[in-house]
């Protein structure tokens, strides 16, 4: 399955945006998924656990203060 | 450089050596035996000099603590991550802070302290740390189901600052020490309470002791050092990287405990310990998953206050009047054992978690 998934993790304690993003990365296996976050933390926790299950992960700001981490396989 | 390396994968790992090499260090300066730092004993002992509770020998503003919350805001302003956020579920992590606490003071120390009491050569704190992971094993079996306390929302810049001003009340009582004179016994009649004997009357320099604290809140604010999250990701995503900080943590501390002559290995003669496996158990196991369904450890939860999170900064509230309440009611333990209220305490604390393990699940609206 392909698409564009988004995951929005934003104001989720730890490790909900992990565990979120895991389960949408899972469910699609390859493609495109998005994922906003509000915290550095939560930044980088979303971006370790992408780039070990083999994901290649960028992020910029968002409007609203957090970030928009892109998902990509 | 240093920051670069700090928010890397071994960034936990630094900061655990730091508070292992600085926590001995603090006790050979003055602090309770194998108890350099321990959010759990500090928060009770602020509690306990705030007059929240009158057990007269744990009494004392540790400036530690407000080390902590002051040197993460410092490094959460600086590195642009003040974020102040607000309103996911507060009341309940008020109570989960609290129900930590009395958990944390029927074993005797926090997380923190648990790995720093092995370090010093205790090892009734390897059935509070068995006590931990089962009770991190129940909060992962809880988030796996799709628990969560729903979302926090950004909120006015100044909401962050309450902390951060709390902290630097406290370090002005504990300068200024005011009394309004003496009971009819001769006793100080506070607001501030200070012990003249037992572990509360034991600290290291006042200076030094809150350098520590800025220092390693600042460390903790850049690596996310959590002794919580540490097992929870290993068990739930077999991610090592915050339990390197344990590892580090415990590595450093037996070391500098060697060194300074504070290691000694056994059950018996422990320093502000009891032997009683059963509670040393029970009491982390409620604390372990209390601190997994509020997200993470109570250093953390410190920290993330001093970044402007003002749930984690309700949990903080809740350990401190947690505090209050485990001494007032018999729930904590002491040198000889368990309190006389102790499985009281424990079964309320774990009805009210499993309720809220229970009752709070469901996807999150996206």
């Amino acid at each position: 399955m392909t698409g564009k998934i988004l995951v929005d993790a934003r104001g989720l304690s730890c490790p909900q945006p992990v565990l979120e993003t895991k389960a949408a990365l899972e469910s699609t296996g390859q493609g495109t998924v998005e994922v906003l976050v509000d915290t550095v933390t939560s930044r980088e926790n979303v971006l370790r656990l992408a780039a070990r299950m083999g994901w290649k992960g960028t992020w910029e700001d968002s409007e609203q203060g957090g970030f928009r981490l892109t998902l990509e396989k | 450089m240093l920051n670069r390396f700090l928010m890397s994968r071994f960034g936990p790992a630094l900061t655990g050596a730091v508070v292992g090499i600085l926590a001995p260090v603090l006790v050979f300066l003055g602090n309770p035996g194998n108890m350099g730092i321990c959010v759990a004993c500090f928060g009770r002992d602020i509690a306990g000099a705030l007059g929240l509770h009158r057990a007269a020998v744990v009494q004392y503003l540790r400036p530690e603590i407000a080390g902590f919350i002051l040197g993460s805001f410092i490094s959460a302003v600086l590195y642009r991550e003040y974020r102040p956020r607000a309103g996911s579920a507060p009341i309940i992590r008020f109570f989960l802070g609290v129900f930590a606490m009395v958990g944390a003071l029927i074993f005797l120390g926090c997380p923190w302290r648990a790995y720093l009491r092995l370090s010093g050569g205790d090892l009734n704190s390897l059935w509070g740390i068995a006590g931990l992971a089962s009770g991190v094993g129940i909060g992962i079996a809880f988030l796996w189901n799709g628990f969560n306390l729903g979302r926090s929302a950004p909120t006015a810049k100044a909401s962050g600052l309450v902390m951060p001003a709390f902290s630097v009340i406290l370090l002005v009582l504990l300068i200024l020490a005011p009394q309004f004179g003496r009971d009819a016994a001769g006793l100080p009649a506070g607001p501030i309470f200070f012990s003249a004997q037992g572990p509360g009357s034991m600290h290291a320099p006042t200076f030094i002791a809150l350098g520590v604290g800025l220092l390693i809140g600042w460390m903790a604010q850049r690596s996310r050092f959590c002794t919580v999250g540490a097992l929870r990701d290993l068990f739930m995503l077999k991610d090592p990287h915050l339990f390197y900080g344990i590892l580090a943590l415990m590595a450093a501390a037996i070391a500098t405990n060697v060194a300074l002559g504070q290691f000694k290995l056994g059950f018996t003669g422990q320093p502000v310990a009891h032997t009683n496996a059963l509670w040393n158990f029970l009491g982390m196991l409620l604390s372990g998953l209390a601190f997994t369904l509020a997200g993470g450890c109570p250093g953390r939860q410190l920290i993330m206050s001093g970044e402007g999170d003002n749930d984690a900064a309700l949990f903080v509230m809740g350990l401190i009047v947690g505090a209050g309440i485990a001494h007032n009611f018999g729930f904590a333990s002491g040198p000889k054992g368990p309190g006389p209220y102790a499985a009281t305490a424990f079964a309320a604390g774990m009805i009210f978690c499993l309720a809220v393990g229970f009752f709070n699940r469901g996807r999150v609206s996206a």
